[in-house]
């Protein structure tokens, strides 16, 4: 079982603050815990949202279905109350204009005025929320200490004590043990699975929604010896980072699709110089400027294909925050394992989104690559049956390190002797058969004789994990899904086997083209039947996905 | 093998290109300071300047044009025992690398630059330079460049570069001494190097520099931005060669708290207690 709130209010109201208390309350309390933020491009007023979801078992999805609605402006309650169900409540001010007989109206800002400080009114109605829920005040100071300065402590304390004491508990406290889990958005999972990776160095530009990367990166720099380098563009930012790993440093640079954009060339670099480089690219809806501060899978068929020339690579899309952790650390593993660019997809739900994931652990100390210098001198670029040449870093041995965008020979020197063109051709692709290799299929949820096949890729993974369950709630049997976190290249074998015994194969992505729909009919012939196809910026919901799929199969 | 001889390499330059003599001189100067050349990195662009790494003995990085001062920022940043080099034209560090030369300043990192200013493109056959002159007719520019030419040395010096100077590809001797000042110089060094184009700068001949430099006179003192300002801003009759400007100025590894220890970042370790602590930090 779940509950759902929202808190919504305008930029600078602090719904962001009160939100990341919230989270780390209720999940001290031991329950499980899904955090979406849905944002406007802008520093001041406008209508920002935050909904939390969270229970005895993990909320794949978020859902806009409200048991509860925290409106810190009256804009929150005029354009959310058809999302609160009959028996909900609204949580505002006294002075918020609604004669909702769910509203439960407290002298918010007066309180917080007469505590000294008109901010804590956030504080005041999170202390009303952990009443409702049953939840104690026990972890507050604790949490109040990680959040904020010291100076505001005991002023926020207060106010959570006057919201907890206005009103009685009205929703069962669940019984869940999720305290052992941790609470992680994706920005920061990936970060953290960089460092437990080996990153040394991080060279970017802010551009939402990647930004968190570099300031979570920045924050440990010190205390981890890496170095993050604000570049001044984005291409000074991939630039660097090869320049970087080139040197022997693991490297990553991180950007959304604008900034992808700048890098391509220097993509290319990176495959035909075989210099491994992680880019993380946090998608948001394009073309262009797009929506700066929302969320799409727009820039699948982008990854694969830019920059000019042939060159393997690797393109593997984020589901979720464990996997997001997880999937930075193979990224590095193959990046450096192949010399080869490897661009994981993320997105603004996921980057900004946080879950309770299991604890996660580092990763068995990874193999160095480098090689020992061969007799008979060393060659950056010498031919060998899996593609894959010996790597030294420049100046550590005698041996020399030449690395050229220019085609080359296999000491680094520029040619363009047609043999050679062709034998350095061959080295790179051989390297995708081992990458090939290395795979991990889709996942697979739902019924095993199912006859309606789900496809997605990415940061719906909740969503379409929670349909399938509710389809197969509905019409038992009937449901699978497969969600592709490796995506390029494409993982076949499950996915033919499973689309072999489908009658219907719906796509479901964030994006007006179908993206994967189109890569997979490339790849393997299969064609979907139906598209369930979003692009408005906001991400699908697990319920949205249930009535969609209705529609169309009906 | 690395040595402490610079060996170099057939090259593909026109015969008479002012690339031999900077190429000779390089070779020299690091010889000349005893370096190895396994400690040597030469990063470059693209341009016929920039297959100067291509035609002597160290390590390289040729990267994308335009892109050499990034990925030579990096690469020091990543390990500082390397002597870092960006030899490069002026279309790939005033052009199309223009951004990263001013911000490269700003950072003031310990690599030298040496830009290779024909004031032409050379690659692509004649077209104008941002240091080509008003009037001068290319392919491109058909009825002759209306555009004001980039002042390198200003621009340097305005960005706050603490190692200014030009020289001249035809003045080996002096050539050489920039070159071994900027490498030993704690910073970004920057050195326009004025070279005639054989093929296709018929204006800014070797006859054309050898009438207007002139060695910038001993009475210079090299830390007075003003006198320094000055001399950047003759480009005419007479084109002052030699050291513009060098003051000290803190450097990037300095400044940094993790590089100021002076060990380089990829010999430092990650403390696996302290990843440990930051998974916990999210429970």
């Amino acid at each position: 079982m779940h509950y759902n709130v929202m808190i919504g209010g305008a930029a600078g109201q602090g719904i962001d603050t009160t939100a990341a208390i919230f989270e780390k309350l209720l999940k001290k309390e031991g329950y499980a815990v899904l955090t979406t933020r849905d944002f406007m491009s802008r520093i001041r007023g406008g209508h920002n949202f935050i909904l939390i979801r969270f229970g005895d078992s993990p909320a794949y999805s978020h859902s806009r279905v409200l048991d509860g609605l925290i409106a810190l402006d009256h804009d929150t309650v005029k354009l959310h109350v058809n999302e609160l169900k009959p028996e909900g409540f609204i949580l505002c001010d006294e002075r918020i204009n609604t004669d909702d007989e769910r509203a439960i109206k407290i002298p918010l800002e007066e309180m917080a005025k007469a505590l000294g400080n008109p901010r804590v009114s956030g504080s005041i109605a999170t202390g009303v929320l952990l009443k409702l829920f049953g939840l104690s005040l026990d972890g507050v100071k604790g949490i109040l200490k990680q959040e904020l300065k010291e100076q505001y402590i005991d002023i926020n304390l207060k106010a959570y004590d006057e919201g907890y004491a206005l009103v009685e508990n009205r929703y069962e406290k669940l019984d869940a043990d999720f305290s052992d889990h941790m609470i992680i958005n994706g920005n920061k999972a990936v970060a953290l699975g960089a460092l437990a990776a080996g990153l040394k160095f991080y060279s970017a530009y802010p551009m939402s929604p990647s930004t968190g990367i570099m300031e979570y990166l920045a924050s440990k720099a010190r205390d981890l010896n890496l170095v993050v380098e604000q570049a001044e563009d984005e291409i000074a930012a991939i630039n660097m980072a090869l320049g970087a790993s080139f040197t022997g440093a693991k490297a990553m640079t991180g950007t959304s699709g604008g900034g992808f954009s700048l890098m391509v060339e220097a993509l290319g670099l990176s495959g035909i110089a075989e210099i491994p480089v992680v880019i993380v690219n946090a998608q948001r809806p394009g073309p262009a400027t797009g929506l700066p501060t929302r969320t799409e899978q727009g820039d699948l068929r982008f990854a694969i294909h830019a920059s000019q020339g042939e060159f393997p690579r690797k393109v593997i899309a984020l589901r979720n925050q464990e996997d997001a952790y997880r999937q930075t650390i193979r990224a590095f593993m193959t990046a450096e394992k192949y010399h080869i660019p490897v661009i994981i997809l993320s997105d603004q739900y996921l980057a900004d989104g946080s879950a309770t994931i299991k604890t996660v652990s580092l990763p068995e100390e990874m193999a160095d690559a480098r090689t020992e210098i061969q007799p008979g001198g060393y060659k950056r670029y010498l031919l060998t049956e899996n593609g894959i040449s010996p790597r030294l870093n420049p100046g550590q041995t005698d041996g020399l390190v030449m690395v050229d965008s220019d085609e080359h020979d296999e000491q680094g020197l520029i040619t363009e002797s047609a043999s050679v063109r062709n034998q350095m051709v061959e080295k790179r692709m051989r390297k995708i058969q081992g990458i090939s290799d290395e795979l991990e299929e889709p996942d697979f949820f739902g019924s095993k004789n199912a006859d309606i096949l789900l496809l997605g890729w990415g940061s719906t993974w909740g969503p379409i994990k929670e349909a399938v369950e509710q389809l197969n709630r509905d019409k038992p049997d009937t449901f699978a899904a497969l969600v592709f976190g490796d995506v390029f290249p494409l993982p076949e074998k499950l996915l033919k086997e499973k689309a072999q015994q489908a009658r219907l194969i719906i796509n479901i992505e964030q994006n007006a083209t179908g993206q994967l729909a189109g890569l997979i009919r490339e790849k393997t012939g299969i064609v979907c039947t139906h598209s369930v196809l979003k692009y408005d910026g906001r991400q699908i919901t697990g319920e949205e996905i249930v009535s969609r799929v209705r529609e169309v199969t009906a | 093998m690395s040595q402490k001889e610079f060996c170099t390499r057939e090259t593909a330059w026109c015969p008479g290109c002012g690339n031999f003599s900077i190429l000779a001189c390089l070779k020299k100067a690091l010889e000349g300071l005893g370096l190895e050349s396994r400690q040597v990195l030469m990063v470059a662009g693209i341009g016929q300047a920039a297959k100067t790494p291509q035609y002597i003995c160290a390590n390289a990085f040729c990267g994308l044009h335009g892109r050499a001062l990034p990925a030579a920022v990096a690469a020091k940043i990543a390990n500082e025992k390397l002597t870092v080099i960006v030899d490069t034209g002026d279309g790939d560090s005033y052009g199309e690398g223009g951004n990263h030369f001013i911000h490269t300043i700003r950072r003031n990192i310990d690599i030298n630059h040496f830009v290779h200013d024909n004031q032409i493109y050379g690659l692509t056959k004649g077209q104008a330079s941002p240091t080509t002159e008003i009037g001068h007719v290319t392919g491109a520019q058909a009825d002759g460049n209306i555009n004001m030419p980039f002042n390198p040395m200003l621009m340097a010096l305005a960005a706050g570069a603490g190692f200014v100077a030009r020289g001249l590809a035809g003045d080996p001797i002096q050539l050489t001494e920039l070159m071994q000042k900027a490498i030993r110089y704690k910073g970004y060094a920057l050195i326009d190097i004025l070279q005639p184009c054989v093929s296709f700068n018929k204006v800014n001949t070797f006859a054309w520099y050898k009438q207007r430099v002139k060695p910038i006179s001993k009475e210079h003192d090299p830390a007075d931005f003003n006198a320094a300002i000055a001399l950047a801003r003759q480009f005419d009759d007479t084109i002052p060669t030699g050291i513009l400007y060098e003051v000290e100025k803190p450097v990037y590894h300095e400044r940094h708290p993790v590089l100021k220890d002076h060990e380089p970042l990829i010999s430092k370790k990650s403390d696996p207690k302290k990843l440990e602590q930051l998974i916990r930090s999210f429970i």
